[in-house]
């Protein structure tokens, strides 16, 4: 957020490092009250899925107490239908979710990138062919269009991730052509077409580096997504095999002892849900800094109307 | 009041009642932040027009709205009066404030299109205001219908029906007048209410608004960054500068003999279609809210600076009859402005022409634009091509550099003819032809530095290696008069006319021959488009560079063009060289244009207000 704040410097000129600026962003978003919620919730949450593995008392598969167990001193989330440490189940069963959601979140921006910038620098042709697929897959909800995936191709992990990845694409290349359209009638755009650029290295060279903003405030919402739909594949039985630990398939396999112990369905259940609102909230706060709504009013009117100009 | 602005004895203010006065206005960042406007203090009587004027950040609009007694989000009016016929606009309630605003005193902004309600009839805008104020008018429709003939518009139904987008930018803005006028306001204030019509219906706007301030003894204040317009429908005029008034006072005087530096190169810096004058501009760029150190703020900018400029702030003293903010007008008063005559005179080169244009016919979409036009840009010489807008020069433009192919005819560039679109020309034909936009806020991408979006351009263009291109960056930079510390720059750390030096910077390091510049310095400020069209004329004589320059405005012509072409729907209406076609036009409506150019008043009128039956609006005792 390095504006010119107002300071009595002889000489202006602040040099900043502007090649990352988005990092400066998210490192301003973190400091708003909005975004420390966030970041504080889904980090909790990330470290619970990274260090638990480590930390497990007892193996994930391992039958050590009575099914439904009450919580005891030994353990302290009792049982699950089977008889297995519900801590220990719960502290392993976060990682494979988070890196197959990481992951998908990352094929489905890069997909729909690619999908949306393209259709709106080359438009005509290309535009239609490419949005029209992108209204096909948007008649599916994602969910639906996963699921048909899978049982085309059977429940593999990597496999599910691609699915999820996929199902995004369309949501990011709307968002992406419509920024992109307002991009490609820049004068730059023109100014590097009459250097005889290469359209592939124009989107890459000269539009991608504007979109920076868009980009992240997508893949925020997009990880977001992905936690609930592969959580959402895992309760419906598409992750891991049964023995392994999994927070979606441990709320389906305990719903029946919920009067018994409610532990293994609440906890999990707990976990993805501060997770998707930690990194809902903190998405939030990054768009808010982006576009400018965090700034300080008289940073705003600085830029705005006292700055050297506006781009309309 | 610190400035010596009293109407206070003055014979000639006793004569006319004054309906504005304003003092000591200050507005800040926020609560305690830096000062954005200060010390501001001016009168305005009834039936006059004060014109602020001022580049862009000098405070003009923030003043402006403080008069209606509004503050920009952020902003806070911190200090001052503004007087209304006695009371004071900034210490009323919010109701009662309401109720002024429109009723007493209102509002014209820049932008009418922007400005009208899309969605209503322009009859029931009109009316609404009447609504509101119901007191104010006794007949809603009977005062619609004859506030529309004060701003000439025919009120008949079918017009009060329409909708703004049925109505031409200069209709929509007399709309605006009209609901400014509608309930008889003491005080009116135009935010540059012409900037962005046509010369001809600028001129009939200006002329409605002067004759209604006459008739009904209204005061208004004329916000404006162009001196010409200013000079031509006001009788005093205040020149801001960095949030301050600098000079102030008659009209005629201040620009016929102008003593602030800062007035004198923003006079210097305006162009004049009547002789070919070398543009001074003004060096640097105003400092922002929070940048002005003590002293002078334009200190730093001004060649008359003596040491304690930069830490005395000037109090305002009375030099020939206006009020100047300078340590050292009256030893600046003796010195003679003095300007240089351009020698934009016609080369004598002959042989094949840079380019000719054969029969070009050009349309958007099945709209045609360009209908069979020719023009020939002899080598080394500078061709100016004019019209209003809508006249097709940009477009012409672009069928020359390649950015629009949907063109038939002949393009020949040094023999060659030259491909429709820019994909189908080969890489030298792409490196000899450079164009340059008219707009430097959006023809530099935001996210590269100066010297990355320079060197992209030889990456593109020569196989040199990295360090020769990096020489050849550091040249061009300088050749703009642009320093090595620049390279590491962001666009969006640069003023506009940085930036547009980058952009010819761009433009020159891969030596082209033929320059195409699309209303370069339309953006831009006096002052520095004064600047960038001598580097430009410079750049030109030297490099030996064919150029064609695309404006709408006539008067810049002059200075930087050997041969004109006017254009006028798409057609070429006249051409010939500059002096032929400036002073002998002899096509109807290029002797319109010429005279509905805004023409600065310069000649010093020794007592015209008084000649005239009328007091200046305020008349500083002279010291003689």
């Amino acid at each position: 957020m390095a504006v010119n704040a107002p300071a009595p410097a002889a000489r202006p000129q602040v040099r900043r490092i502007r090649r990352h600026q988005w990092v400066s962003v998210l490192w301003s978003a973190a400091r708003t009250p909005r975004g420390m919620i966030g970041l504080g919730l889904a980090s909790l949450v990330v470290l619970v899925a990274v260090i638990g593995p480590f930390v497990a008392p007892n193996p994930p598969d391992a039958l050590v107490t009575l099914a439904f167990g009450k919580p005891s001193g030994q353990f302290p989330l009792g049982g699950d239908f089977l008889g297995r440490d519900v801590l220990s189940r719960v502290l392993d069963g976060g990682w494979v979710l988070l890196i197959m959601a990481a992951c998908a979140t990352a094929l489905g921006i890069a997909a729909g990138a690619a999908a949306g910038v393209s259709a709106a620098y080359l438009r005509g042709v290309s535009d239609g062919i490419i949005m029209r697929a992108v209204d096909v897959l948007l008649s599916f909800p994602q969910l639906v269009f996963a699921l048909l995936l899978l049982s085309l191709l059977g429940p593999k992990l990597w496999l599910i991730t691609i699915a999820v990845g996929v199902s995004h694409a369309p949501q990011v290349a709307r968002v992406l052509r419509s920024a992109t359209l307002d991009l490609s009638e820049r004068d730059f755009v023109k100014a590097a077409e009459l250097q005889g650029m290469r359209p592939a290295k124009v989107m890459w060279k000269e539009i991608l580096p504007n979109l920076v903003s868009p980009l992240m405030v997508e893949a925020g919402l997009r990880l977001t997504y992905s936690i609930v739909i592969v959580a959402g594949l895992a309760f419906l039985g598409f992750g891991q095999p049964p023995p392994a630990a999994n927070w979606g398939t441990m709320i389906n396999e305990n719903r029946d002892g919920l009067s018994v112990n409610p532990w293994p369905v609440i906890v999990p259940s707990l976990l993805i849900a501060l997770l998707t609102i930690g990194t809902n909230t903190f998405t939030d706060a990054f768009a808010r800094v982006a576009i400018g709504v965090d700034r300080r009013p008289e940073e705003a009117v600085l830029i705005e109307d006292l700055g050297a100009g506006d781009t309309a | 009041m610190s400035q010596s602005v009293s109407p206070s004895a003055g014979a000639a203010a006793a004569q006319r009642e004054v309906r504005l006065e304003v003092t000591d206005l200050e507005v800040r960042l926020g609560r305690s932040g830096p000062d954005v406007v200060r010390d501001v203090s001016f009168t305005v009587p009834a039936g006059e027009v004060l014109g602020l004027v001022g580049e862009s950040g000098s405070g003009k609009t923030t003043v402006a709205l403080a008069l209606l007694g509004h503050a920009r989000r952020g902003l806070r009016i911190t200090a001052g009066q503004v007087l209304l016929d006695g009371t004071d606009l900034l210490a009323l309630s919010p109701r009662d404030l309401r109720a002024a605003r429109g009723a007493r005193v209102s509002y014209v902004p820049q932008d009418p299109s922007a400005a009208l309600n899309p969605a209503l009839r322009v009859g029931t805008q009109v009316r609404e205001v009447l609504r509101v104020h119901a007191e104010t008018a006794g007949n809603a429709d009977d005062r619609v219908a004859e506030v529309m003939r004060e701003v000439s518009l025919d009120p008949t139904p079918e017009m009060l029906r329409r909708y703004p987008h049925q109505l031409s930018g200069g209709q929509q803005q007399r709309i605006a007048l009209a609901m400014a006028f509608a309930c008889r306001p003491s005080l009116i204030v135009l935010d540059e209410p012409t900037t962005g019509l046509d010369v001809s219906t600028q001129r009939h706007v200006l002329d409605t608004v002067r004759g209604l301030c006459r008739s009904y003894g209204v005061a208004a204040v004329y916000v404006s960054h162009d001196l010409a317009i200013v000079s031509g429908l006001v009788s005093d005029v205040a020149v801001m500068y960095a949030g301050r008034v600098v000079e102030i006072g008659p009209t005629a005087r201040l620009f016929g003999e102008p003593v602030h530096p800062y007035t004198r190169g923003l006079i210097g810096a305006v162009p004049t279609p009547e002789r070919a004058e070398v543009l001074t501009g003004i060096d640097g760029q105003q400092p922002r809210p929070g940048r002005r150190g003590a002293g002078c703020a334009f200190a730093t900018r001004c060649a008359h600076a003596i040491s304690d400029c930069t830490t005395e702030t000037p109090e305002p003293v009375i030099v020939a009859g206006r009020s100047v903010r300078c340590l050292r007008a009256t030893d600046i008063q003796a010195a003679d402005p003095g300007r240089a005559i351009a020698v934009a005179s016609v080369s004598s080169a002959t042989g094949t022409p840079a380019l000719s244009v054969r029969g070009v016919m050009a349309s958007y979409g099945s709209t045609p634009v360009l209908s069979d036009v020719s023009l020939e840009v002899p080598p080394r010489a500078c061709v100016a091509v004019v019209g209003e807008s809508g006249s097709g020069k940009t477009t012409l433009a672009r069928c020359v550099a390649g950015l629009h192919s949907n063109w038939t005819g002949e393009i020949i560039f040094q023999g060659t003819p030259l491909a429709r679109g820019a994909r189908e020309r080969n890489k030298d034909v792409l490196r000899r032809v450079q164009y340059i936009f008219q707009n430097p806020y959006t023809s530099l991408n935001p996210r590269k530095t100066v010297g990355q979006i320079i060197d992209q351009q030889l990456e593109q263009f020569t196989r040199l290696s990295r360090r020769e291109r990096s020489a050849r960056v550091a040249d061009v930079l300088a050749d703009v008069s642009l320093g090595p510390d620049f390279l590491s720059s962001y666009p969006d750390q640069l003023s506009g006319g940085e930036r547009q030096r980058v952009a010819i910077a761009r433009a020159l390091v891969v030596q082209p021959d033929l320059l195409i510049c699309d209303e370069v310095t339309s953006s831009l400020d006096v002052s520095v488009q004064a600047i960038i069209v001598e580097l430009l004329r410079q750049i030109q004589r030297e490099r030996h560079l064919a150029m064609i320059f695309i404006t709408h405005n006539l008067a810049l012509v002059r200075s930087i063009a050997q041969y004109a072409v006017v254009l006028r729907q798409g057609a070429v209406a006249e051409s010939g060289p500059v002096d032929q076609i400036l002073e002998h036009p002899a096509d109807p409506y290029t002797r319109r244009l010429m005279e509905d150019v805004p023409k600065l008043r310069q000649l010093p009128d020794p007592q015209p207000s008084e000649a005239a039956g009328r007091a200046p609006a305020r008349n500083p005792k002279s010291p003689r």
